[in-house]
């Protein structure tokens, strides 16, 4: 856990206090401050993937093979999975965010914190179950690589975790548009910090969305795997 | 206890195994030998709901693993060949684990788990992590495990691959006594074929997916005219040695030991 966090820590407190001045001066407020949610969601975004993914090497070396011989339905160990999962991607969006409290974040409304805990819950979700999905259908750890770089960072790059989202070039806008981290980490500046781009309700609703949605592809595929 | 009817199982353009029938009775010993890649691991796969016939019929202790996966499921317990513990669990977490999974009922559950690992002789390390036992304790541990939810046969892939002596053994009796005392089916592959020799009831051999020949292992020397079951098998399915492309398995098992500490 302790490192994997180096990542995150390492943008936060590099990004932020290296482009900080610039943002401030161009009118975008204290940089920290817009950054510490993006970082929030980078942290869950990889944790969850990671958990999904675990399920490649269990499937030949682990624990794997023993629940999908046992009497037990394949959609609760896929819900089982992803619960997990879930739970250790949101603890590791914990830690960062009070992390980034010693760096200098100041949350503004502690009211929201539980909303803003439900959002984190649902990202964590969502992409656990994404990795899922994605490692029913692989068989070793040869694209892992490929996903990574090819699905995984456009999908941090492009969320407006590292950058607002007003008045973008348009190919960027429609393509931060379809992602579901954009809205995660919209939807965590909306409960801590009173700043939306989407607004609140839109969040929800497509991160709720999008998580049920992945939940059953992520089932389906996890049924079929035949090891 | 186990019935395999013309049982066929095709993957894209490669036939694993080809028509294959044969029968367990309750309390046998049944050694399932081949060389390699000729559809040993693929027949268990079915037998034991990991994969699907595509023709023929099955039959664990009366259900079919297809349409009655569940009912298979309870009759059986399974050591696979690769470990298949959680390494960041204790002994005794894994084996709650499997209990939980199996719905044996709290109470039960604990009296079982103590007996088991008493006999596999790991009760003294319950409380430590997996990741931390030789190969052969690993062993041992998913034998207790399988043995869990008092199923009727039980299932060994390659159960001594990789084992000293001492501990191959200690496994065998295990077995052995299992089978004496509680007239417990077991189905076994292995590349050992002294050990098949010693401790099987009856054998089939299995070659490019099909079953070359059956019988008691000294029905199979005596066809064969061979003094051990290593020759009568040598005879029988060719010293030719088998071509295999590298599988993903290799592949991850390299890894593994890459990655092991």
């Amino acid at each position: 856990m302790i490192g994997s966090l180096g990542q995150p820590i390492l943008f936060l407190v590099a990004l932020g206090f290296g482009f900080g001045p610039i943002f401030e001066k161009a009118g975008g407020g204290n940089y920290i401050q817009f950054l510490a949610p993006g970082i929030i969601c980078m942290g869950i975004l990889f944790t969850s993937i990671f958990m999904g993914i675990e399920i490649i090497w269990d499937r030949q070396f682990g624990f794997l093979k023993e629940t999908l011989v046992a009497p037990v339905p394949r959609f609760h160990i896929m819900i089982g999975r992803t619960l997990g999962g879930a739970t250790v991607a949101v603890m590791q969006g914990v830690i960062i965010f009070l992390i980034s409290l010693l760096v200098g974040f100041r949350p503004e409304n502690l009211i929201m914190l539980p909303l803003a805990f439900v959002i984190m819950l649902l990202i964590a979700f969502l992409f656990t179950a994404l990795g899922t999905a994605i490692a029913s259908r692989m068989e070793d750890m040869h694209g892992f690589q490929m996903i990574i770089n090819f699905l995984i960072m456009p999908i941090f790059f492009l969320s407006g975790a590292l950058f607002p989202l007003d008045n973008v070039p348009r190919a960027i806008d429609i393509i931060t548009k379809m992602n579901p981290l954009s809205y995660g980490v919209d939807g965590l500046r909306a409960t801590l910090l009173n700043a939306g781009h989407f607004g609140l309700s839109a969040d929800f609703a497509v991160l709720g969305i999008v998580a049920l949605l992945l939940l059953a592809i992520g089932s389906y595929l996890f049924s079929k795997i035949q090891i | 206890m186990i019935k395999a009817l013309n049982v066929t199982k095709k993957f894209k353009g490669l036939t694993a195994v080809d028509d294959v029938s044969f029968e367990v009775g309750k309390g046998e010993i049944f050694g399932f030998l081949g060389p390699n890649g000729a559809g040993k691991t693929t027949t268990i796969k079915m037998l034991t709901t990991l994969l699907e016939p595509t023709s023929g019929k099955l039959s664990i202790n009366g259900a079919d693993p297809v349409k009655d996966k569940d009912a298979a499921r309870y009759s059986f317990g399974i050591v696979f060949q690769d470990p298949s513990l959680d390494d960041e669990l204790t002994a005794y977490e894994n084996m709650e684990f499997h209990g939980i999974l199996y719905k044996i009922p709290r109470k039960e559950l604990k009296k079982r788990i103590e007996y088991l690992m008493k006999y596999v002789e790991l009760w003294d390390r319950k409380d430590d992590l997996v990741k931390h036992f030789s190969g052969g304790m690993k062993r041992r541990l998913e034998i207790a495990r399988g043995l869990t939810h008092h199923p009727k046969i039980l299932f060994l892939d390659e159960p001594t691959l990789g084992l000293d002596p001492q501990t191959r053994n200690h496994i065998w009796s295990y077995i052995k006594q299992l089978n004496k005392e509680e007239g417990m089916t077991v189905f076994f592959t292995t590349h050992y074929m002294e050990e098949a020799d010693k401790v099987a009831d009856k054998i089939a051999i299995i070659d490019h997916g099909k079953i070359v020949s059956k019988g008691t292992p000294a029905e199979l020397k005596e066809k064969t005219n061979s003094s051990s079951l290593e020759d009568a098998f040598l005879s029988l399915t060719g010293k030719d040695i088998r071509e295999q492309e590298a599988s993903n398995m290799d592949h991850l098992r390299a890894m593994r030991r890459m990655h092991k500490k």
